[in-house]
């Protein structure tokens, strides 16, 4: 039963059902035929069943470690950890692609089951695109990847999984991304749908943003799981390092994040249709690039790209199918697309407008950055690199008046807004701002001369975001119970929103204190000597082998004092993995309050020193603590009454919350 | 995602060492200062997208050394960079150069967001002219008029 051909056999199948979900609803939604339509959902979650099971199965190999499986072979080893094993599974290029249409046919299945509401024509058409997707990618892997491919005779053992993916932040990273990265499909498939049909309402946004929402939830988790576990694992004590796989996450996020506001507009002013739109594809082309800059293996080298260029050139005519297809069809479809809701340049409208310029043009900065160095090479032969320092330079600046604006739009009205009357109530933002500004010059001594003034701008968008509910709530302008009542009254949108936007302050400030004030250290030290960093005193009592399950570890125990009183020790390591004989770093973290002490161990010298470079981080918690927080604010935006998939219509509750002003 | 490029870069460190060993640093701190914030700059060519001052591999440590090297003959921070461009090319900055090669990296980020700017204000002024040219209500006394006109 669990025999790999079973896997195998179920994708052809799930290919077979896609090709039906590619063509029978849209030409039932063409011939306005119900019957046909109708075969849409069946149909996708007949799908779904196939690739869960072929899923199944090849984690089964997993489990029992059958190394005539190919992947397995390369990626398996009988002694890894349970949880390694079951990670090990999407820990590979094959495997992962198994794992992108998993999720992929999941979300065609939640459109099946839950879209109940959805206009037929609608829901058909966005199920075909959906199987669009679905049966290019599955011939990708038939094609291209297949995780099923046996080896005669089979091994005894296998070559185990990379030892840096053998960690808990790595084994759900990939997932979280996907379900990031593909639930944005559902934004693209909703678009193109509304671009066929030519139908496009505030109706249809309030079905979109609800999907847009999960996967930005989703990828904002991915993102800053990705970030923690590079911090904590590569053991260099780096968060973000603009690399190309980094950015290719960062760039769908920006745009689906520029998408979510436009959703706003559309939704509330039927206003920006046509952009919201052309967000949606272009949010989910995003995502494939992401998806092809990874798979190709174009980032390591283009020479590598162009030897052997089998999987890379059939991404790349997804890519061109997919996003120039949906492209052409926009410049054919959106002028018939009617243009709603006229708004002043000052306004809530106005406001988001702005958002979505900043954002796409950052988003621009990431993908020139990226792409750049290899159409350069392509083009001319020339190398070279584009790093840190030019995002720094590029993307950096065009956050600043994002987030001066981001505290101001929620204040302003729809239509035609006060920019004095704004101002004037973000006086207490302001104060704050300032104060933390000259707070934190008085305080620290050394640092940028500009990064007290980021810790006044991340004041400000926290304070200013406080302040959003605090007005909307009348806090202390009227007594406490009619507060209290209207707080309960406000959308858990509203409350989403300010709690987001509270949280990219809060994202800002532990930035600010990681770049800023970081304090280093480098030393070599022998057992006994002490050395003090940021007000611990620290002592290395020995350097101790550690033999683990699958590694041999060489650890530097460090006993640390603060003012004189005990507070544990640390356990840096060098470590090295057995079956593939791989060095790795092991960091160890103390924390206190937001901040850590990060230490990183070197080789050991042959005098018994060792080397050992230790960082002060301020404050650097709050990076991953503001975007939790932003996911918080997503969540209860997503569990507003309006957003709820399938409850398009307001309920009686909400129109008698509606007596309350108007956002 | 991104775990395939990063895996790769510690996968190419053959012999892991810690980045910036203290036996490397000059005496003089200005000038390990400078040699700092150079080689945060410099990347180390055999790993992917890493700089030189965060890299555990053997060839970032000689950059390291190189650099240190320069900084103590007397070299300016241009020099240095001279030098190590003439030598590795300009691979091995993690800033590219201002010039014709690199003129629409650049610019692009800055364009894109000037275009943007300048569609919005011509939009505005366009939806400005429409309401300005929009027909004008009718008066009072042109509604009078027009309800005596249609009066059977």
């Amino acid at each position: 039963m669990m025999s790999p051909e079973v896997g195998h056999f179920a994708l052809v199948l799930a290919l077979a059902l896609a090709l039906v979900q590619s063509v029978v609803p849209i030409w039932g939604a063409r011939r306005g035929d119900a019957a046909l339509m109708a075969t849409a959902s069946p149909v996708a979650l007949g799908q779904f069943a196939f690739v869960t099971l072929s899923f199944v199965v090849l984690t089964y190999a997993y489990l029992v470690s059958d190394f005539s499986v190919e992947n397995v072979f390369q990626n398996s080893h009988s002694t890894k950890p349970l949880i390694y094993k079951i990670s090990g599974v999407w820990g590979n290029h094959e495997g992962s692609m198994v794992l992108w249409v998993v999720i992929l046919t999941l979300f065609s299945a939640l459109v099946a089951v839950f879209g109940r509401n959805l206009p037929l024509t609608l829901k058909a058409n966005v199920l075909a695109v959906q199987g669009w997707i679905t049966v290019a990618f599955l011939l990708f892997i038939l094609k291209t990847s297949n995780p099923f491919a046996r080896i005669t005779p089979a091994p005894m053992e296998g070559r185990d999984l990379n030892p840096l993916l053998q960690d808990i932040g790595l084994a759900i990273h990939p997932p979280l991304l996907y379900v990031g990265y593909v639930g944005f499909s559902m934004s693209f498939a909703f678009a193109v749908a509304a671009l066929i049909d030519g139908k496009l309402d505030a109706a249809w946004a309030r079905w979109v943003r609800p999907w847009t929402l999960v996967a930005w939830i989703f990828l904002t988790a991915g993102i800053s799981m990705g970030s923690y576990w590079a911090y904590y694992e590569l053991g260099w004590g780096g968060w973000w390092f603009w690399d190309p796989v980094e950015n290719a996450s960062l760039m769908p996020w920006l745009a689906g994040t520029a998408l979510l506001h436009s959703a706003i507009v559309m939704e509330k002013r039927e206003a920006l249709k046509v952009w919201t739109v052309l967000l949606a594809i272009l949010t989910f082309s995003l995502s494939l690039l992401g998806t092809f800059l990874v798979r190709s293996g174009v980032l390591t080298s283009v020479h590598a790209f162009a030897v052997d260029p089998e999987r890379g050139v059939f991404i790349l005519a997804i890519l061109v199918v997919f996003i120039g297809g949906s492209l052409a069809l926009y410049a054919w479809r959106a002028p018939t697309l009617k243009q709603g809701g006229l708004f002043a340049p000052v306004s809530r409208e106005g406001a988001l407008v702005l958002n979505n310029l900043f954002l796409t043009a950052s988003c621009a900065a990431v993908f020139i950055g990226t792409l750049y160095p290899l159409a350069l090479e392509t083009l001319t032969g020339a190398k070279i690199s584009v790093g840190p320092p030019f995002f720094n330079w590029t993307f950096g600046p065009l956050m600043v008046p994002l987030m001066i604006a981001m505290v101001f739009g929620p204040f302003l009205a729809w239509k035609r807004g006060d920019l004095a009357a704004v101002a004037q109530r973000l006086t207490l933002a302001f104060a704050a701002a300032i104060l933390a500004t000259l707070a934190t010059y008085a305080v620290t001594t050394g640092g940028p001369v500009l990064a007290p003034l980021f810790v006044g701008l991340a004041f400000y968008v926290i304070v200013g975001a406080i302040l959003d509910i605090a007005e909307r709530i009348q806090l202390f302008r009227a007594p406490a119970a009619t507060s209290l009542a209207r707080a309960r009254g406000l959308p858990r949108a509203a409350w989403g929103a300010a709690i987001a936007h509270a949280g990219v302050g809060v994202m800002l400030l532990g930035i600010v204190g990681e770049t800023a004030y970081k304090q280093e250290t480098i030393v070599q030290m022998r057992p006994g000597e002490s050395i003090a960093v940021a007000g611990y005193d620290i002592t290395l009592q020995g350097l101790v082998p550690v033999e683990g399950p699958n590694y041999r570890d060489l650890v530097a125990r460090l006993t640390v004092r603060e003012g004189g009183v005990d507070a544990g020790t640390l356990e840096p390591a060098k470590r090295v993995y057995t079956a593939r004989a791989m060095p790795t770093t092991e960091a160890a973290l103390k924390t206190r309050g937001m901040s850590q002490l990060y230490v990183s161990p070197g080789d050991p010298g042959t005098d018994g020193s060792i080397a050992l470079r230790f960082f002060y981080k301020p404050m650097v918690l709050l990076i991953w603590i503001g975007t939790l927080v932003m996911m918080f604010g997503g969540l209860l935006s997503l569990s507003d009454r309006r957003l709820r998939v399938g409850a398009p219509k307001p309920s009686a509750r909400r129109v008698a919350a509606a007596v309350q002003p108007a956002e | 995602m991104r775990l395939p490029a990063l895996a790769l870069a510690v996968l190419m460190t053959a012999t892991p060492a810690l980045a910036v060993l203290p036996g490397e640093r000059l005496s003089d701190p200005r000038l390990e200062e400078r040699a700092r914030a150079l080689s945060k700059d410099l990347r180390c060519m055999v790993c992917q997208n890493q700089a030189i001052d965060d890299s555990d591999a053997p060839l970032a440590r000689d950059l390291r050394v190189l650099v240190r090297e320069r900084l103590t003959a007397g070299d300016s921070d241009r020099q240095v960079i001279d030098f190590l461009v003439a030598r590795y090319g300009e691979f091995v900055l993690l800033r590219p150069r201002f010039g014709w090669h690199t003129a629409v990296l650049w610019i692009a980020p800055l364009v894109f967001l000037l275009a943007g700017i300048a569609y919005l204000l011509v939009v505005v002024r366009r939806r400005r002219v429409a309401v300005v040219t929009a027909p004008l209500p009718l008066t009072d006394e042109e509604k009078a008029r027009l309800e005596a006109a249609l009066k059977p």
